[in-house]
């Protein structure tokens, strides 16, 4: 292998472990400050409890959050310097006022907020936990907003060699960008509300802690509900937008081959990109697809011929990833539909709950699935249609790269393994009983 | 201009970092030294325990700015740099994760595996922050199109190990003062104790440094030009000087800020020496990276000037505000709870 490709992995291996704890954050803090919210509104101790015990749980995907995103900023540089160098003005700067405006907020105060039970009224514990989950949000913003230049780049142009920056509120508001954001983070809702029904719905099948439980479960049933909807619909937005934008991404997303109007949907299909036809496909619904992207029969759907074999990216990693992603988010909002009609008697509703205690993993897998479909898709440029990843790569030595990867393998493996079985043992342990002297 | 703002803000960024986080890897590099028994090994960690995230921001800041204001700067230096910026990173994920993971299970094995993480995990990024900085000073092979010529060990020349050594012993020094304000009783007294002998140990490597900067180094030539700017080494012996005075004194914080200066003189000690180069060539100096032919394009530089002269300030006040919030000692019943609540 070489520094192309275990670069590609690493970084690859890097951003799917830091996102399996980001998502996490953005959501989780928003519902700590929810019930720290309604503590302070309604002096029920029994909020303080559920921000208590959902926030141990917090500070452990937190720390590993924050400690595996240093990395990512890094490897820009050392292992993407050609990348570095070229997009530097703008997507650097990006980076930049992600850590001054979001970074530095949630990281100073998160530490307040942990300590501050007792130091701090209750009002005052309260804010510092919305700033932590509004900067996590607005970190959130700014990386998908770097990310999203390099999806679709846009206020600039190529001189003294690089990337020069001309139109910084066009970079800042494209509509890419916003979308991505909206779909990012939406998703993020979902996992966080998905994490702690599931964790909810182990407490309430074994019969302890009910009642605490089950207001947990139902707070988080209301973000579930509106964001998995959300997420879909929002998502359908993407479509049309991605036939103007990135066109060879569309067109692996959906496996098409021939740029036609009333493009017909294929219920199943298998590419086969050497040679660039589906090798298999049935449950074709006319039109269906044009209907789908554009809402419209009429709508022109790029197919990949358009696109000399050079440019395509790997059409049945982005293709499955992307038919895997939808079904679950279709499943979400069945999931959570259900958990709606039943949520005045989840005690009497054993199946259901083992179902969505068993169903924690699926929006980490939906978000990896989602960015290898933004990732992967966009290959094989890692600026759209201006730079290529192949030109990106450092030029550095083969067994550095080597050594680091393993290094990230063996290190990020221990890790996850740690900190996924403390967060287990946090969420059986269930919260600390009522006294007096635990606040 | 806009390129020298940027160099200076560069400057001040990587100091502020320094003097930071310089004290919570100082007091896990020094805790198999100081601490007894577990009761002192908590104090350690939850004296650090508010600040290490804050601080370790200033690092991502650091780097960003690098990335944004100088991006072939960023390119050149940190793929030059590669396996060092790994042990760097491997060892701060390490020591940040050991705050959460050590006492999540009460098994004194478990325990001890997080102390060795928190050590090694402070004295790695000490070292090597110094070697990498040293080295920045001295030069690196660098060619005509930013490709290195060289490996890990071509950064561990005598020059560059001295840089390590010099920050080491200043991250030493500066977490035991912060240790001397933070702790009661005899880890307090240790640590003055340890303090007292770290500021004599810097004295003799700082000396031995800017001798051999005069050596290894062209960072004189810009004090010999305008030797205005000696008042920046001059500042930093006196700096290093009242430490001592202050240590006698028993004033704790004054001392500890007196370390902070001196770090951050230190730093800008360097950073004027290199001006107007960012990473200069050792191979020819037509190939270093200068502040000209690495910066940003203007309008980016004004733009992210206007971010940094409002957010940097606000930063700096709430993070002061919570050094105040957390002033007080730490006291054993503070640590006595599980995980610090």
């Amino acid at each position: 292998m070489d520094v192309l490709m275990l670069s590609r992995l690493q970084f690859a291996v890097a951003t799917y472990f830091h996102f399996l704890f980001v998502p996490l954050t953005l959501g989780l803090s928003i519902l700590l400050a929810i019930m720290e919210t309604r503590y302070v509104i309604t002096k029920d101790i029994g909020y303080q409890r559920m921000a208590k015990f959902w926030g141990k749980i917090f500070l452990i995907n937190f720390v590993i959050g924050i400690v595996t995103g240093i990395t990512l900023e890094f490897q820009f540089g050392t292992n993407w310097a050609r990348y570095s160098k070229f997009v530097g003005d703008i997507f650097g700067s990006l980076l930049a006022i992600e850590a001054t405006v979001a970074f530095f907020l949630e990281s100073t105060f998160i530490v307040v907020w942990a300590l501050g039970w007792k130091r701090l009224s209750p009002k005052a514990h309260a804010l510092t936990i919305w700033l932590v989950a509004i900067a996590s949000n607005l970190s959130a913003l700014w990386i998908i907003i770097a990310n999203s230049w390099m999806q679709h780049p846009v206020g600039f142009v190529i001189r003294n060699g690089r990337a020069e920056l001309t139109d910084f509120l066009a970079v800042i508001t494209q509509k890419f960008a916003i979308l991505a954001v909206l779909h990012t983070v939406g998703a993020a809702y979902v996992l966080s509300s998905f994490l702690v029904m599931g964790i909810s719905a182990y407490h309430i099948l074994k019969k302890q802690h009910t009642s605490f439980f089950i207001r947990s479960f139902r707070m988080a049933l209301n973000m579930a509900l509106i964001f998995s909807l959300f997420v879909v619909a929002e998502g359908d937005l993407h479509g049309a937008h991605l036939a103007d934008t990135q066109p060879s991404k569309l067109a692996a997303l959906e496996s098409h081959w021939e740029t036609t109007d009333h493009a017909p949907f294929y219920l199943f299909l298998i590419p086969d990109a050497e040679h660039e036809h589906n090798l298999l496909q049935f449950g074709r619904i006319p039109s269906a697809l044009s209907l789908l992207i554009f809402h419209d029969p009429n709508g022109v759907v790029p197919g990949l011929k358009d696109f000399p074999k050079v440019n395509r990216p790997p059409v049945a990693l982005t293709f499955f990833s992307f038919r895997f992603m939808v079904a679950l988010g279709f499943l979400f909002i069945l999931l959570t539909g259900l958990c709606w009609l039943k949520r005045n008697r989840l005690e009497s509703s054993p199946g259901l709950l083992k179902i969505i205690m068993y169903s924690i993993p699926l929006p980490y897998i939906a978000c990896a699935l989602g960015w290898t479909v933004s990732e992967v898709g966009r290959q094989p440029w890692i600026v759209y249609g201006i730079m290529r990843t192949s030109q990106a790569v450092s030029p550095i030595a083969t067994c550095q790269v080597a050594i680091s990867f393993a290094g990230f393998i063996l290190v990020y493996s221990f890790l996850g393994l740690v900190a996924f079985s403390l967060m287990v043992k946090q969420a059986k342990k269930g919260p600390e009983p009522f006294t007096s002297d635990t606040i | 201009m806009l390129e020298t703002i940027w160099f200076a803000l560069w400057g001040f960024l990587w100091a502020i970092y320094f003097a930071l986080d310089g004290f919570d890897l100082g007091v896990g590099t020094i805790m198999p030294f100081l601490a007894k028994n577990e009761a002192d090994k908590r104090i350690m960690y939850s004296a650090q325990y508010p600040y290490w995230d804050g601080n370790e921001v200033w690092l991502i800041a650091a780097g960003g700015v690098t990335f944004a204001a100088f991006p072939t700067t960023y390119a050149v230096l940190f793929s030059s740099f590669y396996s060092a910026l790994m042990l760097i990173l491997f060892a701060l994920i390490f020591r940040a994760v050991s705050f959460e993971f050590r006492d999540k299970i009460d098994n004194p094995a478990w325990r001890r595996c997080w102390d060795i993480a928190m050590i090694g995990g402070s004295f790695l990024p000490a070292l090597l922050l110094g070697v990498a900085f040293a080295n920045i000073f001295r030069g690196i092979p660098i060619d005509g199109e930013g490709i290195y010529h060289g490996n890990i060990l071509t950064l561990l020349n005598p020059y560059g190990l001295a840089g390590g050594i010099l920050f080491l012993v200043l991250f030493c020094l500066h977490g035991s003062l912060w240790l001397t304000i933070k702790a009661e009783g005899e880890l307090h007294q240790r640590a003055t104790v340890l303090a007292k002998k770290m500021w004599l140990v810097l004295v003799i490597v700082a000396g031995l440094f800017l001798l051999a900067t005069g050596f290894f180094t062209q960072l004189y030539q810009n004090y010999l030009k305008s030797p205005i700017f000696f008042i920046i080494p001059l500042a930093t012996v006196a700096s290093l000087l009242l430490i001592r005075v202050f240590i006698k004194k028993e004033a704790w914080w004054k001392a500890w800020s007196a370390s902070s200066g001196t770090i951050v003189g230190v730093t800008l000690f360097g950073v004027v020496g290199l001006y107007p180069n960012l990473l200069p060539s050792s191979m020819d100096p037509s190939y270093s990276l200068t502040i000209f032919n690495s910066a940003s394009s203007p309008l980016t530089l004004k733009i992210m000037l206007g971010v940094a002269l409002v957010f940097v300030p606000i930063i700096i006040i709430y993070q002061a505000w919570v050094y105040n919030f957390f002033k007080d000692k730490v006291r054993e019943h503070d640590v006595a709870y599980e995980e610090h609540y």
